[in-house]
C-alpha cells in the first residue's frame, strides 16, 4: 500500500516564532492517525497547515504523492479535498442539518446530494434530523453533523482538531469509538489531534508525539507506552517514575530495589548508571518478596490501588495492585519488580 | 473634601445641561419686547431689526424658520404663543396664515397710508415690506427678446424641450399659477400648464438660481425665476457668477397687458399677540422709507412704498409694468394651482 | 431602575406585576408614541376630497420612486457597507489601518449639503461640464452626461452618506465572528470569495439589516435632497399636502402608508428569519487572520474601500473647502463660535438623553419580555422612518395644549402668565429628538445587550453583587461599545438634523445645521460652506473616537 500522507522536513513559523520544526510522517490509505502532545506543542498548527490554512517555512506535504503544499506553493484549503472537524464544530447556526451536511456537495445533483446527506445522517443515527437547526441538537448530535459535514465531500484526508474536548469525559470514549468506527466503516483516512492520550489510543492506529514543535516518535499506541523513543515521551505517556541503575551487563541492571533482568535495545558500556522507566504495572505487590517499602499516599481506582512506595535507598515507584490488597498508609510491604523489557535513558544530572 | 469635589464635578455636567435646557426660557412678560417669528432668513433681517432696536429702544427675540413650520407652530401654541409678528418671504403664506386664524386685524394709518392697496390684506391682516417679480431669463446667444411675449406665450413649440422652471412644491410657481387661474380661468390655466410641461428641457429641479444658470451652460435657452437671484448674480464678487450674468437676459413679461407677476413679502400681527404695540411700532418702522429701500437692497428686491430709492443694479433692469392683481387672491387660488400642476405632471 | 431592590437585597423580595421599573417602561414607550399617535388620529378623521386628487395624480409617482430610491439605496448602502467592512476586518492591504475609521466620515455629512456639492460641481452650469464643454467645443446636449438631479443622483448622495450605518454594524459583526466557521466553509471547498457569501455575510446578516434598516429609514425620511432633486417621494408628498394643500388629513394618510410600508418591510424580514439564529455555537474566537493579499489584489482592496471615502467625503469636503475659502472671513461672525457650542450641546444632551429610554427598555426586553411591550417598541422605534417636520408637529400638538392648560390654570389661580414651558424651550427639541432617534439607539443598545449571556448575571449575583453592582461591574463594561456607539451615532445624527431643529427651536437659538440651511436655501451654497464645514468637523471627533472605541471591543481579545 502507498502512503496515503507523507509530510517531509516541515517547519512552520507563526509571527516569526518557529512553532512546528522539522516533521516527517505519513499515513497509509484507511489509517487513522493521531497528534498527541500538550497544549503549546505545534500540534493544531501542523494540522491547521495540512488543512492549508498556514503555509510552511519549509518542508513539503503530500498527498497521494501529489505535492500540497511547500515553502513556494499551496493548494488553497478550497481545492485540497481535505476535510476538517473543528474543535468548537463550527457548524453553521444559519443553516439547518441537511445545509450544513450538503455545504460542500452542491457540485452534485441534487437527488446524488440528497442520497448522500441521507445515508450520512442515517449512519449517525440522525436520520429525522434533516430539518432542525444546530442549536436544536444535544452536544453529541452536533458531534456527529459536524462529522459527517466533513466527510460528505468524500474527503481524500480528514482532520479532527480536538474534537471531542467540548464533552463530558464519559461520553468522550464512546464518543471516539463511535466516530472510529464510522470513519473505517467508510475507509477514510484521518488525522486527529488531542493532548489526550486515552482518545488518541482509542481512536487512532498510529500516534504522533509532539513536544516543542517535534515530532518525538510515530508509532503504535502500545509502542509509546511500552518503548517511549525518548524520556519525554516516557514522561508523557502513562505514569512511570525513573529510578536510578548501573549496567552490569547486556541483561542486568542493578537498582536500590535490587537486580533487575529484562531484554535491552541496546547495551551501554557497562558499569554507567542510567534512568530506569518504571511503569506501576511493573512493580508487583508480592507479600513475601525480600524487597520492602513504605506506603507514602494511595488512591483508590475500583480494580486497583496505585500506590506510592518509597524505598529504603530514596526511591520512589507507583505500584498497581488489586484493590483487595488494601494496605495502609506508613505500612510496610513487599513488591517485586517484573520487567522483560528495559527502557532505560542516559542519566540526568541531579 | 476630595471625594465632596469630586461629587460635584461629576454633577457639574447636569447642571451644565438644566442651564442649557432653561436658557432660552426667559421671554416672560416684558413690555418693551416685540418676539418675531420670521420665515425670512436671518441674514436678511437681522441687521435691520438691530437698527430698529437701536432707534426705539425696543428689544427683539427672533426665531427664523420655514414659513410653514412657523405658522403650524403659531397655530398649535394657541393663546400662549410668544409669537407677535410673523414675518415671511411670500404672500401664499400670509393669506394660509389668515386663514388659520392666526393673525389679526390691523387698524394703522401709516401701514395703511405707505403700501399700496393691493399689496396688502384687504381685511388688513397683512402688509407687504418687499416686493420681487417672477420674469423670464433666456439665453442672450440663442434667444432675441423679440421672441418672447408673455407667460402664456412660453406654452409655444418653438419652446419645446428648451424650457425650465423649479418644481412646483415651490410657493412662488404655486402664486404665479395662482395668478394665472384668477386671469384665465381655470381651464385655460391647465392648458396653458400642461403646454409649459410639455416645453420643459428637464425634469424640475433646483433653485431659482439654478434655472439661471441652467440657461447660461445652454441646458435651456428660456427660464423663468424671481428678479432677486438675477441681482444677486449681478452683484457678485465671483467672475463665475459675473459671467452667468452676462449671458443672460431679463425679460419683463405681460408688458403690454396685465404686467409681470409680483409676489411679496410681508408681516401681520398675530392674534394671540402679547406685545401689539411693539409689533405695530415693528411694522411702522419696516415701511419706513429708509427701511424700505434697505430691506429691499439688501435682497435685490423693490420696495412696496412708492416714492423708496430703489438700487443701481435693480435700476439697470429698467422700468416695468407690474400685475395689481390683489394679493389676497394667490393666497385664495393656492390649493387650486397645486392641484392643476399635480394633474400637468408638473413635478 | 428598582432602587428599592437595590437597598432591600437582604430582605426576600416579592414578584409585583407592576413594579416602578414596568410603570417606567410604559410611561416612556407611550411618551414617545405619543406624537407617531398624534398623527395618526388624523386617520379616524373621513378622507378628504383630496385623498382622491392625490390618489389619481401623484401617489403612483410617491411610491414609485419612494420604492426604487429604497431599492437603489438599500442596493448601494449593502454593497459599500459589507464589502468595506469585510475587506478591513479580513485582510491586510496598504492603508487599512487609516481606511478602517476614515470610511466612518461620511456619517458626519449630512445628505442635503453632499447634494449640493455635488450639484454645484456636476450641474450643467458645474464646472466639470463647463471644462467638457471648453475642451471639446461643445454645446450642452451635444454630450452624454448623467443628470445629477435625479433619482439616480438622490440614490448616489443617499448611499455615500448612509453606507457607514452598514459598514459600522456589519465591521463589528465580522470581527467578532469565529474564524473556524469560515475555515470549516474553505474545507468544504469554498473560496475565500464563496465563504465570504455563503457563511460571512448570512451570519452578519442580522448586523447588515439592522444597518440597513437605519438607512433605509433614513432614506424615507430624507426631505433636503429629495426635495433638492425635484425627486417627489413621500416625504416631499407629505409636505405638499400638509402645507400646500393645507390638508392634515390626507397628509397624515400618506405618512400612515409610509409607515405601513416600514412595517412590512420589517416583518418580511423577522419572517425569513424565522427559526435560523446567527450568533455562533461557539465561545472559541482565534485572532482574525487578517490574510496578506497578493500586491496587485491588495491595492484593488485599497481602491475598493477608498472609493466610498473619496466619494462620500474627500470630494464633497474639499468643494466647501474651496467655497469657504473664499467665503469664510464674512461668514466667520463673533456668533460662530455660539452657533458651535450650541450644536454640540444639543447634539451631546440628546445623545445622552435618547440612551435612558432606550436602556430602560432594553433591559425589559431582555428580562421580561412580552409580545405587547416588543410590539409598542417597535412601534416607537418607527420614528426613525418619519420624516422629522411630522415629528415636530406630532411633538408640538400635545405638548402645545399642556402649555396652554398650565399657562390658563396659572393665570387663573395665580395670575401668572407661564407661557410655554415645554414647547418654548430646548426640551421640546429633545423630546423631539428621543422621538425620532430611539430606533438608533435601541437597536445599538440591544445588541449590546445581547452579548451579555444570562449565565453572567446569575454567576455574578452568586458572587455577592447586587443587582445595581452587576450592571456597574459586569454589564457596563461589555457594553461600553455599543453605549458609545449609540450615544455617537445620534449625536451625528441631532447634529446634522434639521427640519425638527428649525421649527422647534426656542427664540434667538441657532445651530450650525440651521445656518448651514438658511444661506443654502437661500441659493448662497457657498456661503453656507463654513457652516457645513464645522458641522462636518464637529461630527468627525466622535466618529473617530468610535471607531478605535470599536477595534478595542472585540470579543475574545
Amino acid at each position: 500500500m502507498s502512503e496515503h500522507l507523507r509530510i517531509t522536513d516541515l517547519c512552520v513559523d507563526l509571527a516569526g516564532y518557529p512553532v512546528v520544526n522539522n516533521i516527517n510522517l505519513s499515513l497509509k490509505t484507511g489509517q487513522i492517525g493521531s497528534l498527541l502532545g500538550p497544549s503549546g506543542c505545534g500540534k493544531t498548527t501542523l494540522l491547521r497547515t495540512i488543512a492549508g490554512f498556514e503555509k510552511p517555512r519549509e518542508g513539503s506535504i503530500y498527498i497521494r504523492d501529489q505535492l500540497i503544499s511547500d515553502q513556494s506553493q499551496a493548494i488553497p484549503p478550497e481545492h485540497r479535498k481535505i476535510g476538517m472537524v473543528f474543535q468548537d464544530l463550527a457548524l453553521f447556526p444559519h443553516l439547518t442539518v441537511e445545509g450544513n451536511v450538503e455545504f460542500g456537495i452542491r457540485h452534485l445533483s441534487a437527488s446524488k446530494r440528497i442520497a448522500r446527506v441521507k445515508s450520512l445522517l442515517e449512519l449517525i443515527g440522525l436520520g429525522g434530523y434533516l430539518k432542525s437547526y444546530p442549536h436544536e441538537l444535544s452536544g453529541g448530535q452536533q458531534q456527529r453533523v459536524a462529522l459527517v459535514r466533513a466527510m460528505a465531500p468524500r474527503p481524500d484526508l480528514l482532520l479532527l482538531d480536538e474534537p471531542f474536548s467540548g464533552q463530558d469525559t464519559e461520553r468522550r470514549e464512546q464518543l471516539s469509538l463511535e466516530v472510529r468506527n464510522i470513519l473505517v466503516q467508510d475507509g477514510v483516512t484521518a488525522l486527529l489531534v488531542t493532548h489526550d492520550q486515552h482518545e488518541a489510543f482509542t481512536f487512532a492506529d498510529a500516534i504522533g508525539v509532539l513536544n516543542h514543535g517535534r515530532l518525538r516518535q510515530w508509532d503504535s499506541a502500545f509502542n509509546l507506552y511500552h518503548k517511549p523513543a525518548d524520556r519525554f515521551v516516557a514522561d508523557f505517556i502513562g505514569q512511570g517514575v525513573f529510578i536510578t541503575g548501573k549496567v552490569l551487563n547486556d541483561r542486568e541492571l542493578e537498582t536500590p530495589l535490587g537486580l533487575i533482568r529484562g531484554e535491552m535495545d541496546h547495551v551501554p558500556t557497562i558499569g554507567t548508571e542510567v534512568d530506569l522507566l518504571v511503569r506501576p504495572d511493573d512493580v508487583l505487590h508480592d507479600d513475601f518478596s525480600p524487597v520492602k517499602a513504605i506506603i507514602e499516599t494511595k488512591s483508590f481506582r475500583g480494580a486497583d490501588h496505585l500506590y506510592n512506595l518509597t524505598f529504603p535507598g530514596g526511591a520512589d515507584v507507583l505500584c498497581l495492585a488489586p484493590s483487595h490488597h488494601n494496605h495502609k498508609v506508613g505500612e510496610k510491604i513487599g513488591v517485586k519488580l517484573d520487567m522483560d523489557h528495559l527502557v532505560f535513558f542516559p542519566k540526568v544530572g541531579e | 473634601m476630595i471625594g465632596n469635589f469630586k461629587h460635584s464635578l461629576r454633577f457639574s455636567p447636569i447642571l451644565g445641561l438644566i442651564i442649557f435646557l432653561t436658557q432660552s426660557f426667559v421671554y416672560a412678560a416684558e413690555d418693551n419686547l416685540v418676539n418675531i417669528y420670521s420665515a425670512r432668513k436671518e441674514a436678511l433681517i437681522l441687521p435691520l431689526l438691530e437698527r430698529f432696536q437701536s432707534e426705539t429702544g425696543i428689544n427683539f427675540q427672533l426665531v427664523t424658520g420655514k414659513a410653514d413650520g412657523l405658522l403650524k407652530r403659531i397655530e398649535i401654541e394657541g393663546e400662549a404663543t410668544p409669537a407677535d409678528v410673523l414675518i415671511t418671504s411670500d404672500v401664499g403664506r400670509l393669506h394660509r396664515a389668515k386663514s388659520a386664524g392666526i393673525l389679526q386685524q390691523v387698524d394703522n394709518a401709516i401701514l395703511e397710508k405707505m403700501v399700496p392697496v393691493h399689496l396688502q390684506d384687504k381685511d388688513n391682516y397683512w402688509f407687504g415690506i418687499s416686493q420681487r417679480a417672477r420674469v423670464i431669463f433666456y439665453g442672450k446667444d440663442r434667444v432675441d427678446p423679440s421672441e418672447l411675449s408673455t407667460y402664456e406665450a412660453l406654452t409655444d413649440e418653438k419652446w419645446r424641450g428648451r424650457f425650465c422652471i423649479r418644481s412646483s412644491s415651490n410657493v412662488y410657481n404655486q402664486s404665479l399659477v395662482a395668478s394665472m387661474i384668477e386671469h384665465l380661468g381655470l381651464e385655460e390655466t391647465e392648458k396653458w400648464a400642461n403646454g409649459l410641461v410639455a416645453n420643459f428641457a428637464r425634469s424640475p429641479g433646483g433653485g431659482d438660481t439654478d434655472q439661471i444658470r441652467a440657461v447660461a451652460a445652454g441646458q435651456c435657452d428660456v427660464a423663468v425665476a424671481n428678479s432677486y437671484y438675477y441681482g444677486r448674480l449681478i452683484n457678485s464678487d465671483k467672475p463665475k457668477d459675473l459671467a452667468v450674468a452676462g449671458k443672460v437676459g431679463i425679460f419683463w413679461p405681460n408688458q403690454e397687458g396685465r404686467g409681470a407677476h409680483v409676489n411679496v413679502s410681508g408681516a401681520g400681527i398675530t392674534k394671540h399677540a402679547k406685545h401689539p404695540e411693539a409689533a405695530q411700532a415693528l411694522l411702522e418702522f419696516l415701511v419706513k422709507a429708509e427701511s424700505q429701500s434697505w430691506y429691499a437692497e439688501v435682497n435685490n428686491e423693490y420696495p412696496v412704498t412708492p416714492n423708496s430709492q430703489i438700487s443701481e443694479t435693480l435700476q439697470s433692469f429698467g422700468d416695468f409694468t407690474a400685475d395689481t392683481l390683489d394679493l389676497t387672491v394667490l393666497g385664495e387660488n393656492n390649493k387650486a394651482a397645486l392641484q392643476l400642476m399635480d394633474r400637468a405632471g408638473w413635478r | 431602575m428598582n432602587t428599592a431592590a437595590i437597598t432591600n437585597s437582604k430582605k426576600p423580595q416579592k414578584l409585583r406585576a407592576f413594579s416602578p421599573w414596568t410603570v417606567m417602561n410604559v410611561f416612556f414607550t407611550f411618551t414617545i408614541l405619543m406624537p407617531i399617535i398624534t398623527i395618526c388620529a388624523y386617520l379616524f378623521q373621513p378622507p378628504s376630497e383630496n385623498w382622491g386628487h392625490l390618489v389619481d395624480t401623484v401617489l403612483p409617482d410617491y411610491i414609485q420612486n419612494s420604492l426604487w430610491l429604497m431599492i437603489g439605496v438599500a442596493f448601494g448602502v449593502t454593497s459599500m457597507g459589507t464589502i468595506t467592512a469585510w475587506l478591513t476586518s479580513m485582510y491586510q492591504f496598504p492603508g487599512r489601518r487609516l481606511l478602517i475609521w476614515a470610511l466612518l466620515l461620511p456619517l458626519a455629512m449630512p445628505a442635503y449639503i453632499i447634494a449640493y456639492t455635488y450639484t454645484g460641481m456636476l450641474d450643467a452650469s458645474g464646472p466639470v461640464q463647463e471644462g467638457i464643454r471648453d475642451a471639446f467645443g461643445l454645446k450642452y446636449g451635444e454630450y452624454w452626461f448623467p443628470e445629477i438631479r435625479s433619482i439616480g443622483g438622490a440614490i448616489a448622495m443617499l448611499s455615500l452618506v448612509l453606507y457607514p450605518y452598514v459598514y459600522l454594524l456589519a465591521r463589528a459583526a465580522f470581527i467578532n465572528q469565529s474564524v473556524c466557521v469560515l475555515e470549516a466553509s474553505r474545507t468544504l471547498g469554498c473560496g475565500a470569495w464563496g465563504s465570504f457569501l455563503q457563511v460571512g455575510l448570512p451570519l452578519a446578516r442580522p448586523a447588515i439589516v439592522a444597518g440597513l434598516s437605519l438607512a433605509l429609514m433614513e432614506t424615507l425620511a430624507d426631505f433636503g435632497t429629495v426635495q433638492y432633486f425635484g425627486v417627489s417621494t413621500f416625504t416631499t408628498g407629505i409636505f405638499r399636502t400638509w402645507f400646500g394643500m393645507y390638508d392634515a388629513v390626507a397628509a397624515s394618510q400618506l405618512a400612515a402608508l409610509l409607515m405601513l410600508f416600514v412595517f412590512v418591510l420589517v416583518l418580511m424580514e423577522r419572517w425569513s428569519r424565522r427559526r435560523a439564529r446567527f450568533h455562533h455555537t461557539t465561545n472559541q474566537f482565534r485572532r482574525l487572520p487578517e490574510a496578506q493579499l497578493s500586491p496587485g489584489k491588495a491595492w484593488l482592496a485599497t481602491l475598493a474601500c477608498f472609493l466610498p471615502l473619496l466619494f462620500g467625503f474627500l470630494i464633497p469636503v474639499s468643494q466647501l473647502i474651496l467655497w469657504a475659502f473664499a467665503t469664510y472671513q464674512e461668514m466667520l461672525d463673533d456668533r460662530f463660535i455660539e452657533l458651535a457650542i450650541n450644536s454640540f450641546m444639543l447634539a451631546g444632551a440628546a445623545a445622552i438623553l435618547v440612551l435612558i429610554p432606550a436602556l430602560s427598555i432594553g433591559y425589559r426586553n431582555r428580562t421580561n419580555p412580552s409580545i405587547a411591550m416588543t410590539f409598542c417598541t417597535r412601534l416607537a422605534s418607527m420614528g426613525y422612518a418619519i420624516p422629522s417636520t411630522v415629528i415636530a408637529i406630532g411633538v408640538l400638538i400635545p405638548f402645545g395644549a399642556m402649555d396652554n392648560l398650565m399657562n390658563d390654570w396659572m393665570s387663573d389661580h395665580f395670575g401668572i402668565q407661564t407661557g410655554l414651558l415645554l414647547t418654548g424651550t430646548v426640551f421640546i427639541l429633545l423630546f423631539a429628538y428621543t422621538v425620532r432617534f430611539l430606533a438608533v439607539s435601541l437597536q445599538t443598545v440591544e445588541a449590546g445587550l445581547g452579548k451579555i449571556k444570562p449565565s453572567m448575571d446569575d454567576s455574578a449575583r452568586s458572587m455577592g453583587l447586587s443587582r445595581g453592582q452587576v450592571m456597574q461591574r459586569v454589564h457596563l463594561p461589555i457594553m461600553k461599545g455599543s453605549l458609545l456607539t449609540a450615544i455617537v451615532i445620534v449625536f451625528v445624527d441631532v447634529l446634522k438634523e434639521l427640519p425638527a431643529t428649525l421649527m422647534l427651536r426656542p427664540f434667538n437659538f441657532n445651530t450650525l445645521a440651521v445656518r448651514a440651511y438658511e444661506l443654502a436655501s437661500d441659493e448662497r451654497l457657498a456661503d453656507s460652506s463654513t457652516a457645513a464645514l464645522a458641522i462636518v468637523a464637529v461630527g468627525i471627533i466622535p466618529v473617530v473616537l468610535l471607531s478605535s472605541a470599536i477595534s478595542r471591543s472585540r470579543a475574545g481579545s
